[in-house]
């Protein structure tokens, strides 16, 4: 300043080049604020478009990641160890295929295998009484089943007992969930009718997602099946649990196992990898709905141009006090860039604020884990600030070429 | 003493065409105080606009402080205006719902100040313009007068070596609009150039010098050596307009 003067002073000629001053980070955001905190209504509204599409993103995004997550924290739970045996279809058609009667101890033998359970179809069906037409089955199968069945699906028995030695001689029944809706029962006590004779209900099954087969049916004790209702002890489907470590050797011999004579005829499963392919269909979100999303977003970006271009024409007066005052086109660009970019900047942090509270709020209502992917979050936001420098440019170019003596005019 | 404004058969012609300005010489030296003056259509917003680098002429050369416009980019102009030139407003162009102080402190905004200078800078200037008191005001709740003060002060803020101030009083009451143009006879006293820009006649004698614009052209440019300033102290300060320039208040309000 000093020097400038005596320059001035000595002689006045200017010998000292003009270099126009850089604004500083800090002086640019607060040229780039000042038209937003002078309207702010008009900046709700304009970043609300921008808030309504990064919103519908990010909640498509997460409430398909919160249930991917809780299905797949359901899979950890459930354990991805366990096998199912069951009859294959035969090479022989129309010939009933059964499993011999000692697979379920043969299974027990291989090395690594840690638990084992198994069910057998019936004939027989369950009834609420024996008025009930005999074909009106309601999609119930009775199955006969071994005591360590429900600890090798990790089930659980809402209400009631599950059947043990004792009980599983006589006639009593435990019913999966769903066959206990459709009998109308609510509670252990109640009595069906299975095979000719009344079954007391002892107990009801909690949902099994390994095992959906279960769910529909009514378990009669393996030894009570024999006794009462003409069972022979083939089982119909071998489960077993092993080390996570073993389930590929396992595999590999249990066919053999289970019928060493026939192991074409059977057919060994794995419960889990449906539930994996669930979980990964959960995962890929809907696309129609994230493309919603990125219309609304479209349509919150030009939005924010047409705010933008609206504020050039209003602020000329600004922009020629800016330049005035000595503001290069560069400045004036960055100003109305800057302010863009903060105007999309504010509705994406809003969408993103309500993206994650919409899948909060559906993820707790559904008892899911509360899951945001970060990428999505990084990707929404970085979307709104390209959005914000692409509606801010054509807009902060006409404020820069404005000429200042027509701006200074136009009031 | 140092040319401030160096004009040379300045023409300005619009599309039409339309000639503004037809073959304008005008000089102005450090210390001066002038009134351009002239009916609307006479041309003198275009001089204003050429004197301020805000456009460019069709022909002839503008020296602005020592600098060839003709040979400055957009950025060199802007710096030019940035350092070298201040202007007042009719309409004062003060930025609503901020305060004096900060109103004052935005015309240091594109000097690479940092924001406590300008702050600094700008309560001193407030203080020269008789503000000391209206720092934390927003401009509603200052009258047009001292709105207008903000104004002169966010002109001064930069010790531009050159004001230009147009129609200054032309929202004013008449009562204001003496208390700024005698606010602007005292910056002229303490060594600021300054042109003021007018219709009115009056005003314009009450000036040094008067340049009366017709036509695009300068048919005018006359010395009032006996101005009538009816000030007191106007004798006293004459001296320092053809000494060192600056009063000690004023060097004090750049640091």
């Amino acid at each position: 300043m000093r020097a400038r003067r005596a320059d001035r002073e000595a002689g006045g000629r200017g010998r000292e080049r003009l270099r126009a001053a850089r604004l500083r980070p800090r002086d640019v955001l607060h040229v780039g604020s000042a038209g937003l905190r002078s309207r702010p209504v008009r900046v709700v509204l304009s970043a609300l478009g921008i808030a309504i599409g990064i919103a519908t993103m990010i909640s498509v995004v997460g409430i398909s990641a919160s249930s991917q997550a809780q299905l797949l924290r359901e899979l950890d739970k459930l354990g991805t160890n366990l096998l199912v045996a069951s009859p294959g279809d035969s090479m022989f058609a129309g010939q009933d295929v059964e499993l011999p009667e000692e697979s379920v101890g043969m299974v027990g033998r291989i090395e690594g295998v840690q638990e084992v359970g198994a069910t057998a179809d019936l004939d027989a069906t369950a009834r609420r009484n024996e008025k009930i037409d005999k074909d009106d089955t309601g999609g119930i199968t009775v199955k006969a089943t071994t005591g360590d069945l429900l600890r090798v699906l990790r089930g659980e028995v809402r209400s009631g007992r599950w059947l043990d030695n004792a009980t599983g001689r006589y006639p009593s029944v435990v019913l999966g969930h769903v066959s206990a809706e459709r009998l109308g029962i609510t509670a252990p006590g109640r009595q069906v009718w299975i095979g000719g004779r009344y079954f007391t209900v002892i107990g009801i099954l909690a949902p099994l997602p390994l095992a959906p087969e279960i769910e529909r049916s009514a378990l009669v004790g393996w030894e009570g099946a024999k006794r009462l209702l003409g069972f022979e002890g083939h089982p119909t489907s071998v489960y077993e649990r092993s080390a996570d470590a073993a389930v590929q050797d396992v595999r590999k011999v249990m066919a053999a196992t289970v019928d060493p004579r026939n192991p074409q005829n059977v057919k060994v499963t794995d419960p889990s990898s449906a539930l994996r392919a669930k979980a990964a269909t959960e995962g890929a979100f809907s696309s129609l709905l994230l493309g919603l999303g990125g219309i609304a977003l479209l349509v919150g970006g030009v939005g924010v141009a047409n705010t933008m271009i609206i504020s050039v024409l209003e602020r000329r007066y600004e922009i020629g006090l800016r330049r005035s005052l000595g503001a290069t086109r560069g400045q004036i660009r960055i100003q109305f860039v800057t302010e863009s970019l903060m105007l999309s900047g504010l509705g994406g942090l809003a969408g993103v604020a309500l993206g994650a509270a919409a899948t909060g709020v559906y993820a707790y209502s559904g008892g899911l884990p509360w899951v945001v992917p970060p990428w999505a979050v990084g990707g929404g936001f970085g979307a709104t600030l390209v959005i914000g420098t692409i509606a801010g440019l054509y807009p902060a170019v006409r404020a820069s070429r404005l000429s200042p003596t027509l701006a200074l005019h136009a009031a | 003493m140092s040319t401030v404004v160096g004009l040379r058969a300045v023409t300005k012609e619009y599309p039409g065409p339309v000639a503004a300005l037809r073959g304008v010489d005008l000089t102005v030296e450090e210390g001066e105080l002038l009134g351009i003056v002239g009916p609307s259509g006479s041309g003198k917003s275009t001089l204003l606009h050429i004197i301020g680098t805000l456009d460019r002429p069709t022909a002839g050369s503008v020296h602005i402080a020592g600098h060839d416009v003709a040979a400055l980019s957009d950025r060199r102009l802007s710096a030019l205006r940035a350092q070298h030139i201040g202007f007042v407003f009719q309409a004062f162009h003060l930025v609503p719902g901020v305060s004096a102080r900060d109103n004052v402190a935005e015309g240091l905004l594109y000097s690479g100040l940092s924001r406590a200078v300008r702050r600094r800078r700008a309560a001193a200037a407030l203080e020269r313009v008789g503000l000391a008191d209206r720092l934390d005001h927003k401009p509603h709740q200052l009258s047009g007068g001292q709105r207008q003060r903000v104004a002169i002060a966010r002109a001064v803020v930069g010790e531009p070596a050159l004001l230009l101030a147009d129609e200054p009083t032309g929202a004013l009451d008449s009562a204001s609009g003496e208390a700024v143009m005698q606010l602007l006879r005292d910056l002229n006293g303490e060594g600021a150039t300054i042109a003021v820009i007018t219709h009115d006649t009056e005003i314009a004698q009450g000036l040094p010098r008067e340049v009366r614009v017709r036509d695009g052209q300068v048919v005018a440019d006359v010395r009032n050596p006996s101005t009538n300033v009816p000030n007191p102290s106007a004798a006293v300060r004459t001296p320092s307009r053809n000494g060192n320039g600056r009063s000690p208040a004023a060097t004090g309000a750049d640091q």
